[in-house]
């Protein structure tokens, strides 16, 4: 009985040791996902001799901070873009952007789960093929393309592409697979339903939570891309927000650190805001979203 | 009432016509056309006025792939695999490889670590909301922000200097190393939150009879581990090393906005050029689209080379390994 008794606690132990162990690791890594946005935020507040000298974990006064907001404002004057204004700009882009995507891929799915047609699972293959098709490899095509037609310099190139969105569609149709009667869809026809309205009062309420999850991660990925636009766009009045980050890096704002740091607490602000209300449904999409067969 | 006799099937096609409009005019006519264009001469003279576009065979490749000497007719190869594309598709390539390897490993370790029935952690949401989060935040924002934190005057530069991890005059900055090792750790810890997360779900897939039957035979957490979760996680792994590979070849916003000189191209002497800012380079840049598009067709070759690769990998192991989980 002692003896089992002693195992029992050394096994107890072993796994409380294991326990602590772990946890231990754990936290490190996410100080250490912490600590830069931690310095940036802290830095913001101090002046650039300060933060020259070295790591400092405590703020420092709100005067400095108002006065790195100041700096901020009148150096970005030369950005051509102001940095509500970046901010702005990427809203102008992403929430229609958002919007294409999200509506244009239920469409898609839905089209491809309810009906049955000639080309349907040609069509699915094919959507499932050129996902791999990074956009990258074509975008000297697309920019002279956008040239020609008078659209380049111009936000369309950045909304109207993201109507083909073939990862939200995949994760549509996984959704629907499930998520969606087929029955309800034959009694809406039976009350005489037309098929365009089916979809729109039936089965878009149906898919909200999978729309949701969708729209945030296609909101993010618009609001933070900065290949495209650094290549579509050229007038310095229309910069998007991380165009307006690239600026942080150039001559201008060499030597003014605090400044700097300022200006990149702000650009993350709003992320951050979207991140800490929504991680739950994120962490919940992105689980959802890569297992894939 | 008007009895309905409408083929519905045909309907189809109007829902999913945005999507394919969108796609052939705005992806699949530019490869295309970027395919065209990779054959042409067509490049700015001057502010304003282009050369071409004359088409000029495999001329733009050549170039693009060997120095060369001489223009037209008369282009001498001088030596073959030294030009910027090629580099620059090295540098990447090396960039993607030094974060994939540890990514992949401390999400596979703490995703074993989260599923553990035996070891069971509290505070997970929370870790993992914490792991996870610099994977959302805007790539532009952390390359400046890693930048200002380890150029010579950063402050954490100034912390392991003084701390004499690293020597008193070590620059990040000015050695090829410290800067690929810094861009390549910043897609690791952007990356490794995401990759648990997607582990874990395949984990918690897994059939939980499995476990116990193992149990039942005596299977330590390890045996079980290597033995059962291993080969099972096996596809979700290898789908996520394809997608990370094509993701990582098209790397631009860390590299092109951490150790660049005035005109965005990689510091150390180029060591830190990826192929989508050398793209960006000769394109937006130079404006030699010639050039331009047979870089990126080269890219687009190379991506589709390693991912038929990487899938070649995984259907031959396959149903070995089913095999062997049933037996």
């Amino acid at each position: 009985m002692a003896k089992n008794a002693e195992v029992e606690s050394s096994y107890s132990g072993r796994i409380r040791a294991t326990k602590i162990f772990r946890t231990i690791i754990c936290v490190l890594l996410c100080i250490i996902s912490i600590f830069p946005f931690y310095l940036m935020i802290i830095n913001s507040t101090l002046d650039s001799i300060t933060i020259k000298a070295g790591v400092h974990l405590l703020p420092g006064s709100f005067a400095q901070l108002g006065e790195n907001f100041t700096n901020l404002m009148k150096k970005a004057e030369g950005v051509g873009t102001s940095l509500w204004g970046a901010m702005l700009h990427s809203a102008i882009i992403s929430v229609p952007a958002t919007i294409l995507t999200v509506y244009c891929s239920t469409l898609t799915a839905y089209g491809l789960t309810v009906y049955n047609f000639k080309l349907k699972n040609a069509a699915h293959t094919f959507i499932m093929a050129i996902m791999m098709i990074p956009a990258q490899v074509s975008i000297i095509g697309f920019m002279q393309f956008m040239m020609k037609i008078n659209l380049y310099d111009s936000y369309w190139p950045l909304i109207i592409p993201a109507a083909a969105s073939p990862a939200t569609y995949y994760f549509m149709k996984q959704y629907m697979a499930t998520g969606l009667s087929l029955e309800i869809i034959e009694a809406a026809r039976i009350d005489g339903s037309g098929e365009f309205s089916t979809f729109n009062k039936i089965a878009l309420p149906l898919m909200k939570p999978a729309m949701a999850t969708q729209a945030i991660f296609a909101f993010i990925t618009s609001w933070n891309n900065l290949y495209t636009p650094s290549m579509m766009l050229t007038d310095t009045a229309k910069k998007t927000l991380p165009m307006f980050i690239m600026a942080l890096r150039s001559e201008q704002f060499r030597q003014d650190y605090g400044v700097i740091y300022l200006g990149l607490f702000l650009t993350v602000l709003p992320i951050f805001i979207v991140y800490f209300t929504l991680s739950k449904y994120i962490i919940a999409g992105v689980a959802l979203g890569g297992v894939k067969e | 009432m008007k009895k309905k006799t409408v083929e519905y099937g045909k309907y189809g096609y109007f829902f999913i016509l945005p999507f394919f409009l969108v796609f052939f005019v705005f992806q699949l006519y530019p490869l295309i056309y970027t395919f065209y264009l990779s054959f042409v001469e067509y490049y700015q003279i001057k502010l304003g006025k282009f050369q071409g576009p004359n088409f000029n065979g495999l001329k733009n490749y050549i170039m693009v792939l060997a120095t060369t000497e001489g223009k037209g007719s008369d282009l001498k190869v001088v030596s073959w695999f030294d030009t910027m594309t090629v580099k620059s598709i090295g540098n990447t390539l090396k960039i993607w490889v030094l974060n994939f390897i540890p990514q992949i490993l401390l999400a596979l370790l703490l995703a074993s670590w989260f599923t553990d029935t035996v070891v069971k952690l509290k505070g997970q949401g929370a870790f993992k909301i914490m792991m996870f989060m610099p994977n959302i935040i805007t790539a532009s924002s952390i390359a400046v922000l890693f930048y200002s934190l380890f150029n010579a005057n950063g402050p954490i530069t100034m912390m392991l200097q003084n701390a004499h991890i690293i020597s008193e005059k070590y620059d990040f900055m000015e050695k090829p190393g410290g800067t690929i090792g810094l861009i390549a750790f910043m897609q690791f810890w952007m990356w490794y939150g995401n990759s648990m997360i997607v582990l874990i779900a395949g984990i918690l897939g897994i059939s939980p009879s499995l476990y116990e039957a193992a149990m039942v035979d005596g299977a330590n957490s390890k045996q079980q581990f290597f033995k059962i979760t291993l080969p099972l996680l096996k596809p979700i792994i290898q789908y996520n090393l394809v997608t990370s590979a094509i993701g990582g070849l098209q790397m631009y916003d860390i590299p092109s906005l951490f150790n660049v000189d005035q005109s965005f191209n990689g510091k150390p002497n180029f060591a830190s050029e990826t192929i989508t800012m050398w793209i960006k380079s000769l394109g937006f840049t130079s404006k030699d689209y010639g050039k331009a598009a047979a870089s990126s067709i080269v890219l687009f070759i190379v991506t589709l080379v390693i991912s038929i690769v990487f899938f070649a990998v995984t259907k031959d192991r396959q149903p070995k390994q089913k095999h062997a989980v049933i037996r």
